[in-house]
């Protein structure tokens, strides 16, 4: 097995997230995985009904409803991956594995602000006016900006095609990132 | 998992052919650094997370002195907040790589010292924690009646070794001394309606003491003012909805701030604007017709620095607290409360106090700074004392949320990365692990408990949970962990 990456590790698990959706769940399964040390399998078991509502709706979706985005790690490096309308940027991350340290451990339930994302302006100003429970949370977020958002929040729409989001750096001081996975 | 495994291998591969040092590096890249965490808290497990993505070798080792997994995750956090503990799943995925072991029941200091570990491994990283609180030191802070909010926490979560406090909850009046979020998490504790918490992991025992309790009222006393309490905003607005209960909140202490915080920063600010706003504005109508109804109250308190726990004729039992009135030198985050002299005294029964936690040092041959109550360090590099690190509340204090955690934690993964990388740390000289701590543990009699163990533990408390309807019931009782993996 490969040393584990957030991302990954998230796949077996998400939620999916988009607003409407985690606002249905509250009401019908109560918390997701709630409880002092949810198994895995059992936090899937209490977001399944999310997850194949979500896949469902998603198999009518023609390639129109695609939209790319362009995500700049901590590292400065570019990751590129498509989602589709309707999937929130957290789904994306996960769905497509991208592998960015640490984010979305709350798995979409607003408690964390590691899917702090920064948004260009002209994005930004059109995004969906935000709640002051996202407000709450992102005022712990680390290297808050203007544009910050939290990305479990916010779903794709076909204006977002092609945007560019920026991870925050996260690390006290801007030390060169070390990655021995590939070549210790 | 494989697929990718294989496609890493195939890259792996292929970038060796294409280099002139293919031998050199094929000699260092077979020996695997043996690194071990010190604490299965979000520090050690996000530490062992960052070292086994970002290095393809390293073997990483978790002990922990409970048998149980995720120290605050399982033990702090209030159980009324489960999404909180969704860190959990990804801990469990750490814990399943095949380069990760867990072991429990194992106490550093005592079943195994630190210098034993640093003969087993190239790098020991302590991430214990804070496992004590600070004290008022006050006269009467033993009484009974007065608790420490980290006790508290702890009888209400299970942890083992508060499971008999018994705290008396047969007074109307509570006192918290302090402000910051575990202030809050006791007193929504306290006052929640139990058709609220008797849907959470609470344990059962605390379940059917708070059934009981007594407590209409709760106080929570901050000795500076309110532009300097410590608790944030989500944790704030949830005390002020809370079903129930209404706000005392004094329009004096909260008048003419809206000019002030015109200039602090965003979070300041707006918690700032909530408490305002609560204290000053007329309720919405809904608001307004729920407090009316509220048979439990919640107030904050401020510039109230404690000077005594008054005893009740018996002398055993707490009656009150006398506290001297302050005034703030300075202002904003750094003000100091200075005495002016006058005192207030406030009747309660149960004083819980939550002015912080606190770390100890494990042994002396540790670096540690008493005052600050951290090891000192410089990026998670345990200072003079090469080969050792520190990661999570015992290098920072005790102070953060998990994400602050987090990032330490990964920038101590990363020290360590360093280290690797030049040379600092020598692979050459063999290490073997948890091979040679088996060994020492066996000859002391110790039984560790594997991650395997504790799933077992797990379902278990699932399982019992289900028939209360609660997510799990913990088990509290360490002795009856270890006998349901037969130990
Ligand atoms: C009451 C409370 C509620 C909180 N709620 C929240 C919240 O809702 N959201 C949030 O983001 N943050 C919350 N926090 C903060 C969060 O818990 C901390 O940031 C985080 O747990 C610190 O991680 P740590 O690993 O350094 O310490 P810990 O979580 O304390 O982990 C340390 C571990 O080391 C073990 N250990 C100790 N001594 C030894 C030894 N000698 N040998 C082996 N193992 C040892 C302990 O048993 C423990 O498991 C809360 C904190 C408290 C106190
Ligand atoms: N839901 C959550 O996210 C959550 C829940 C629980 C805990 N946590 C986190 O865990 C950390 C620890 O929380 P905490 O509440 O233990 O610590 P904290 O946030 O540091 O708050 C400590 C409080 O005690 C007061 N205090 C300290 N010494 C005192 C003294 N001698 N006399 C009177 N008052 C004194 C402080 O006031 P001064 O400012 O005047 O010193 C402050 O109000 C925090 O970072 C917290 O955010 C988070
Ligand atoms: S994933 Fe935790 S707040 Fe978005």
């Amino acid at each position: 097995m490969a040393a584990p990456g957030t991302a990954s590790l998230l796949r077996a698990s998400a939620a999916s997230s988009c607003r409407w959706l985690l606002a249905a769940f509250r009401g019908a399964a109560g918390r997701p995985g709630g409880g002092g040390g949810g198994v895995v399998s059992g936090s899937v078991a209490v977001r399944t009904p999310g997850r194949f509502f979500g896949v469902s709706a998603r198999a009518r979706l023609s390639s129109e409803d695609k939209v790319t985005v362009h995500f700049i790690n901590r590292d400065g490096d570019k990751l590129t991956a498509e989602g589709k309308v309707g999937d929130s940027l957290l789904d994306v991350v996960v769905d497509k594995n991208l592998d960015i340290d640490g984010f979305g451990a709350c798995e979409g339930t607003l408690a964390c602000s590691t899917c702090h994302l920064i948004f260009e302006d002209h994005i930004f100003e059109k995004l969906d006016a935000i709640t002051d429970e996202e407000m709450d949370m992102l005022d712990l977020a680390y290297g808050l900006t203007e544009t910050s958002r939290l990305g479990c929040q916010i779903c794709l729409k076909k204006f977002m095609n092609n945007m560019t989001v920026r991870v925050p750096e996260a690390v006290a001081d801007a030390r060169q990132s070390i990655d021995m996975s590939k070549n210790s | 998992m494989g697929s990718s495994c294989g496609r890493v291998c195939w890259e792996w591969a292929s970038r060796l052919r294409r280099l002139t040092g293919f031998s050199r590096l094929l000699s260092t890249a077979a020996l695997a650094p043996q690194i071990c965490v010190v604490g299965s808290g979000p520090a050690g497990f996000y530490t062992a997370q960052h070292l086994l993505k970002h290095h393809r070798l390293a073997q990483v080792d978790i002990y922990e002195k409970l048998p149980v997994p995720f120290g605050l995750v399982r033990f702090g956090v209030a159980p009324d907040h489960p999404e909180v503990k969704n860190v959990i799943n990804t801990f469990t995925q750490t814990a399943h790589s095949d380069r990760c072991s867990y072991y429990g029941n194992v106490t550093i200091g005592k079943d195994v010292t630190v210098k034993e570990l640093q003969r087993a491994y190239h790098a020991v990283v302590l991430s214990y924690g804070a496992e004590d609180n600070r004290i008022l030191g006050i006269p009467g802070e033993n009484l009974s009646g007065v608790y420490s909010a980290r006790a508290f926490v702890g009888w209400y979560n299970g942890l083992p070794e508060n499971r008999d406090l018994k705290p008396d909850l047969s007074s109307e009046t509570a006192v918290v001394m302090g402000q910051g979020n575990v202030a809050l998490d006791v007193a929504r504790v306290l006052l929640s309606p139990l058709d609220i918490l008797k849907k959470t992991d609470i344990t059962e025992g605390s379940l059917a003491a708070i059934a009981c309790s007594k407590v209409k009222r709760v106080w929570l006393v901050g000795r500076r003012g309110p532009l300097q309490v410590a608790f944030t905003i989500k944790e704030l607005r949830e005390m002020i909805n809370l079903p129930g209960t209404r706000p005392l909140l004094d329009p004096a202490d909260f008048t003419g701030l809206g000019d002030v915080i015109k200039d602090v920063p965003r979070p300041r600010k707006r918690l700032t604007e909530l408490m305002v706003k609560s204290a000053l504005e007329k309720p919405g109508e809904r608001e307004a017709s729920r407090w009316a109804s509220a048979t439990k109250e919640w107030g904050l308190k401020f510039r109230c620095s404690p000077l005594e726990v008054l005893p009740a004729a018996d002398g055993k039992q707490a009656r009150g607290i006398r506290m001297a009135v302050t005034r703030l030198e300075g202002s904003g985050e750094s003000a100091r409360a200075v005495p002016t002299g006058e005192v207030e005294e406030l009747e309660c029964g149960l004083i819980l106090s939550s002015i912080g936690y606190r770390s100890l040092p494990l042994d002396s041959s540790i670096p540690f700074d008493p005052k600050l109550g951290i090891i000192p360090n410089s990026l998670g590099r345990v200072q003079g004392a090469p080969g050792l690190y520190c990661s999570g509340w015992v290098k920072r204090g005790p102070t953060g949320v998990i994400i602050t955690t987090m990032n330490d934690s990964f920038d101590t993964a990363q020290s360590v990365l360093e280290d690797l990388q030049s040379g600092l740390l020598k692979l050459s000289n063999s290490k073997e692990g948890f091979k040679s701590v088996r060994s020492i543990l066996h000859s002391r009699g110790v039984h560790p408990v594997t991650f395997s163990d504790w799933e077992k533990i797990d379902a278990a408390e699932v399982a019992r949970g289900k028939l209360a309807g609660k997510p799990r019931e913990k088990l509290v009782d360490p002795r009856e962990m270890l006998q349901l993996i037969g130990h």
